[in-house]
């Protein structure tokens, strides 16, 4: 059986120094929950850097090529108009009055596509129940989640209250 | 870790706060009952608003012949109103993603009312343009919609076009940057409801945020990429609102300086719109602490400076109608000064290119009264800086028999109070609900930016945070 402890402290740079003390015990820090990011804290507990910014890429990229390719059909191959005697008939030429266009398009997909992958991938979407441990995480306390065997419990707890822990819950997985 | 931080450096968070401090603040206003002030002025631009839609409806309902258009002059407020507005609109997303980018500390007091302020602006913005399509329910032509009418494509070449572009990107991207900094301010405020209905109107909008550290990492990579694309699209949007004009062949709109000049402009009363608000808010909701008068410094020298650039502006303007030689433009540009108009442009003028540098003085700009009214006085020049340019260069035709003059309607007046009325009625129901500070990120700069934090820093003593600390 193992059990899940939560340690709540009342300082970020108590709580990053308290996590580096865990992992060097060779203990996992499954999660930390804060009211704001702290710097630092992904390298210690071994959260990897999210790839969310080669996704906005790809959806910019997508985006781009959208853009371009609805032009060119709307306005060179479906339907050429002669406007102010601007080219009709070749995309190159007539690409410097589709640069707005193809640049707010490619901002709007990367944007909205970015942003839809950030709820989904975090899980969160209107009206989620939300499942931090304890609400004061969102105020002003920090809680490092830790899963251990249960034999090892008061060893934990004890090395926990060491590196100024405030409060110590715990409950099992 | 060691913070180094310089002793010029004033602190950006007066008096003893700590984390919870700051929650309780921020909260405040939104757990707490409104006063009697919000009441009073909520209830002006309430009516003030109605007087709005009233106009609305009728512009809708009899057609836009209710305007004082005529065949000359065929665009004048309602297009003054549309650009004042999205200048106004230019302050929010510059002050959270260019800032950002910068790394500039001060941004976290101001950055979530100033976007609200953007979002509101964007919005009311967008109500000219479809007004005056007249026909509003036929509005989804501006989209590239496969249709029966022989297949007929919107005009890609248009600048017209790229606007409906521009507006809805910037309206929408801003829209969401905003709304995911908000997300876990909501959080706490729904962590901390008391009454039923407010912990589930909290909880739906807070989207079950946990604050877990996979998330802040996602949180802060998306704020930066959307930081990055906000930034090249503030500005594009005021550019491109400067081609509608610029691409015409009208002397006084065809000018190649348009798009820099029309950016200095909208970021000039963006952040005079800011400062407007901003002294408002942090007396009413008691924000003193988190809204220093080094903030209205830092933004009154931006006012200072983008009002200079848009001075140098309006000289080349005025220089280059002349040495081009060109009859119209110098013509356009001399009855622009001295014509029927003058007084347009005077206080175009006073208002924009004078009024600004009054900030040098250190005195002055620290002084928040002289802030308030000066940052009206930039709002004011700024509308009569698009009426200029838009009506005075059209309103004399090519032909003289074609001249004319402008005179607004009842309409025209309640379409641009009433846009005044249905802003203002939007913030304060903003300023009720919403937190109108970004509350964690103002956080992450108490340790380096407190007042009491920097004493404790500078004395070489352990900086605390938290309440009752033994640490």
């Amino acid at each position: 059986m193992s059990t899940v402890i939560y340690a709540m402290y009342d300082d970020d740079h108590v709580l990053l120094e308290g996590a580096k003390k865990v992992v060097a015990k060779g203990m996992q820090v499954k999660d930390v929950f804060s009211p704001f990011p702290v710097h630092g804290i992904d390298d210690v507990i071994g959260v990897r850097k999210t790839r969310l910014a080669i996704c906005a890429f790809l959806y910019g990229l997508t985006g781009m090529t959208l853009a371009l390719i609805g032009m060119r059909y709307f306005m060179i191959v479906d339907w050429p108009m002669n406007i102010g005697g601007k080219p009709n008939f070749d995309l190159m030429q007539n690409l410097p009055a589709f640069i707005p266009v193809t640049f707010e398009f490619t901002v709007f997909c990367t944007a909205h596509g970015m942003a839809i992958t950030y709820f989904l991938r975090n899980k969160t979407l209107p009206g989620m129940k939300a499942k931090n441990p304890d609400p004061r995480t969102t105020d002003d306390k920090f809680v490092m989640e830790i899963h251990v065997d249960e034999s090892k419990e008061a060893e934990t707890i004890a090395l926990l209250k060491e590196t100024g822990a405030i409060e110590i819950n715990k409950k099992a997985a | 870790m060691h913070h180094v931080e310089a002793d010029i450096r004033e602190p950006l968070i007066l008096g003893n706060k700590t984390y919870h401090q700051i929650t309780e603040d921020v909260c405040a206003p939104v757990e707490g009952k409104a006063g009697k002030m919000w009441y009073m002025v909520f209830s002006l631009a309430a009516l003030l608003a109605l007087w709005g839609v009233g106009c609305i409806f009728y512009t809708v309902g009899v057609g836009i012949g209710v305007w004082g258009l005529n065949k000359t002059v065929d665009w004048a407020w309602d297009i003054t109103n549309f650009v004042w507005w999205v200048g106004i609109g230019h302050a929010g997303t510059l002050i959270s993603a260019v800032l950002l980018l910068f790394r500039q500390r001060w941004r976290m007091a101001i950055n979530r009312s100033a976007e609200a302020m953007t979002i509101f602006a964007v919005i009311m913005a967008a109500l000219f343009p479809l007004l005056h399509m007249g026909r509003i329910w036929m509005a989804y032509w501006v989209l590239p919609l496969p249709n029966q009418f022989g297949s007929l494509w919107v005009n890609f070449n248009s600048p017209l076009l790229w606007d409906v572009f521009a507006i809805s990107t910037y309206f929408s991207v801003s829209l969401v940057f905003w709304y995911i900094g908000l997300i876990p301010d909501f959080a706490t405020i729904r962590d901390r409801a008391v009454k039923p209905a407010a912990k589930k109107a909290y909880s739906i909008m807070a989207f079950g945020w946990t604050g877990s550290a996979k998330h802040w990492n996602r949180f802060e990579e998306v704020s930066l990429v959307l930081a990055g694309l906000a930034t090249p699209l503030v500005f594009s949007v005021h550019s491109i609102v400067s081609m509608d004009f610029a691409t015409s062949v009208i002397p006084g709109w065809h000018t190649t300086i348009f798009p820099p000049y029309f950016v200095a402009g909208a970021v000039f009363s963006g952040f005079a719109m800011v400062c407007t608000l901003m002294l408002v808010m942090r007396k009413v909701l008691h924000l003193e602490d988190y809204i220093l008068v080094k903030h209205i410094e830092y933004m009154n020298i931006i006012i200072m400076l983008t009002g200079s650039m848009v001075g140098v502006a309006y000289l080349s303007e005025l220089f280059i109608s002349w040495y081009s030689g060109v009859e119209y433009e110098g013509y356009a540009f001399m009855n622009r000064a001295t014509g029927w108009y003058w007084w347009s442009y005077a206080a175009m003028m006073t208002c924009n290119v004078v009024s600004p540098q009054l900030m040098w003085v250190k005195k002055w700009r620290r002084n928040l009264t002289f802030t308030f009214i000066l940052s009206i006085v930039v709002n004011i020049g700024m509308w009569f800086e698009r009426f200029v340019i838009i009506v005075t260069s059209i309103h004399r035709d090519y032909v003289p028999s074609s001249w004319n003059l402008f005179h607004p309607t009842f309409v025209d007046m309640g379409l641009f109070l009433g846009t005044i009325g249905i802003f203002f009625v939007l913030y304060l129901l903003y300023a009720r609900v919403f937190p109108v500070l970004a509350l964690n990120e103002v956080k992450t700069i108490l340790r380096t930016t407190g007042e009491s934090q920097l004493k404790q820093l500078r004395a070489g003593e352990h900086i605390t945070v938290a309440e009752g600390s033994k640490h």
